[in-house]
């Protein structure tokens, strides 16, 4: 039973890995760039969620109220101010510039926050938890993994149901003929970036009201989304999720089996299927 | 004569860093179908691209309906009006049937074509809307070419090189349908290897040779000779 719990706890879990990844997905799908500063935002959206419940007295969840189109405005701002100039045929220039976004938004949350571990403060829901066949579930991640599934659908509705999905298909497909169908790939690679980083806040808040956060811990969760796409197979959304749940599971087993080893239970997983199926589980886009 | 929907002057135009079109002059008037002729090479895909924006110039080489849009981006001239149906189809493979004609109405501009339009006239587009577009024969993915670019209802039509690729019968059919394409009022700019179909459904002709306009005139009475001589170069 102790097993069944660590798979139930860590499949959970894999649904807030699937939110760090879904944002790092789009933007990879829509224009091939790998955003390094990702888990730098996903802390940046928790902060923000932060600084939105002590200042207004929200609860964080309705803080997403806020949080989310703020993030989606920095996403287009940042896409047309910066990112936007470093995409090309080369693939270094848009690494470099988001590797340096990353130290930046690390610096500027250390220098607001400081370096002090902060939490949001979410009530009840902190503690709550339903009984399952003799599981007990956090009503936390139980709420977490839904609102992980229900992005997902949306962005997977959104990609093959609407106008803009096929505006988002046809500029990742070819960016020249996308433009003779007269849209703006500047404008468009902007949206993906604001969707993007609107998922992200969603990321970011989920994370910052289970566990403690601190300017640094963006790497790792850059580390954990990656994970997550890799394993689900790129371009896949559905895939991601799934990819957040192994990469979940294997954590929680390894620390069931030994506390010191979750982290790297996961890595290994990790490993494992790249070895195995070097283009993750369920790929979409084939090169 | 009418005044000229569209007007180069002195369009010189670079590939790359190469130079590919050296003070091209050139008109096309309100509903005229004009053939580009040229060897490969010659400038004819950079005429296309400096025309619809893909490749951006000093903004006066190109006049359309008066206004300067030679500097103006792609997007920007296809809401003008102006669409391409690009060499090699170039169809987005991610996109069924249907989807790639839809996004060509993107630009919501209003006429007479729509999805209905464009089955009506590529019944068979209608049976294979739900399959990706690169399942498709290479006739019917010209169809879809075409069609896309029909969707945007736009005034200047440009299309390069149709036929390249496409087996003869297929190639047949397309000429044949072209008339009732481009219909009344449409204006169209054919780029085009194979002279005879080009100067058979044009009225005039321009021919380029190593990036300069080397022949233009009426294409029912273009003579053979010159033609080959302001093909080829040769003396």
């Amino acid at each position: 039973m102790e097993w069944v719990n660590a798979v139930v706890q860590g499949s959970l879990l894999g649904g807030l890995y699937a939110l760090f990844a879904a944002g790092l997905s789009l933007i990879f799908g829509v224009m091939r760039l790998v955003n390094i500063a990702h888990g730098d935002l996903i802390v940046l959206g928790a902060y923000l969620g932060l600084t939105v419940t002590t200042l207004l007295g929200l609860h964080p969840l309705v803080a997403l109220i806020l949080v989310v189109p703020t993030m989606a405005l920095i996403g287009y701002v940042l896409q047309r101010g910066i990112l936007n100039q470093t995409l090309g045929k080369d693939i270094l220039p848009p690494l470099l510039v988001t590797f340096g976004l990353s130290v930046i938004i690390q610096n500027a949350l250390l220098e607001t926050y400081s370096a002090d571990p902060q939490k949001m403060n979410a009530g009840a829901l902190e503690t709550a938890s339903v009984s399952v066949g003799g599981l007990s579930l956090g009503l936390l991640p139980l709420l977490t993994f839904g609102i992980a599934i229900v992005v997902i659908a949306s962005l997977q509705w959104m990609f093959y149901r609407t106008a803009l999905g096929r505006a988002f298909r046809a500029t990742s497909d070819n960016q020249e003929i996308a433009q003779l169908m007269g849209l703006n790939r500047r404008h468009i690679f902007g949206l993906a970036m604001a969707l993007a980083l609107g998922v992200t806040a969603i990321a970011g808040i989920m994370l910052g009201i289970r566990t403690s956060f601190d300017p640094s811990i963006g790497g790792g969760r850059l580390i954990f989304g990656f994970e997550a796409v890799i394993i689900g197979g790129l371009g896949n959304l559905w895939g991601t999720l799934i990819g957040g749940v192994i990469l979940g599971v294997a954590q929680t087993i390894g620390a069931k089996i030994d506390p010191g080893w979750q982290l790297l239970a996961g890595h290994i997983a990790f490993l494992v299927i790249l070895a195995v199926r070097p283009n993750g589980l369920f790929p979409r886009i084939n090169e | 004569m009418p005044d000229p929907i569209l007007k180069l002057n002195s369009l010189n135009a670079f590939y790359g860093d190469f130079q590919a079109l050296y003070g091209v002059n050139l008109e096309v008037s309100q509903g005229e179908v004009l053939a580009i002729i040229g060897a490969n090479g010659a400038g004819k895909t950079t005429l296309m691209r400096s025309i619809s924006g893909l490749t951006q110039n000093r903004a006066d080489m190109v006049t359309y309906r008066g206004d300067a849009i030679g500097a103006l981006r792609a997007d920007q001239v296809a809401a003008q009006g102006i669409a391409l149906v690009p060499e090699g189809r170039q169809l987005f493979p991610s996109l069924s049937v249907e989807e790639n004609l839809m996004i060509g109405g993107q630009v919501g501009r209003k006429g007479p074509w729509s999805l209905d339009a464009v089955y009506r006239l590529f019944p068979i587009l209608k049976e294979r809307r739900n399959q990706q577009s690169t399942s498709l024969s290479g006739g019917q993915q010209q169809m879809v070419a075409i069609g896309r670019a029909l969707m945007a209802n736009p005034d200047l039509i440009l299309f390069d090189e149709i036929s390249l690729g496409l087996a003869p019968i297929i190639i047949k059919d397309i000429y044949a349908a072209l008339p009732g394409i481009i219909g009344e009022g449409m204006s169209a700019l054919i780029v085009e290897q194979d002279i005879t179909k080009a100067l058979s459904v044009s009225s005039r002709f321009y021919c380029l040779q190593e990036g300069r306009v080397s022949l233009e005139g009426a294409s029912a009475t273009a003579a053979r000779e010159d033609i080959s001589r302001a093909y080829f170069g040769v003396e």
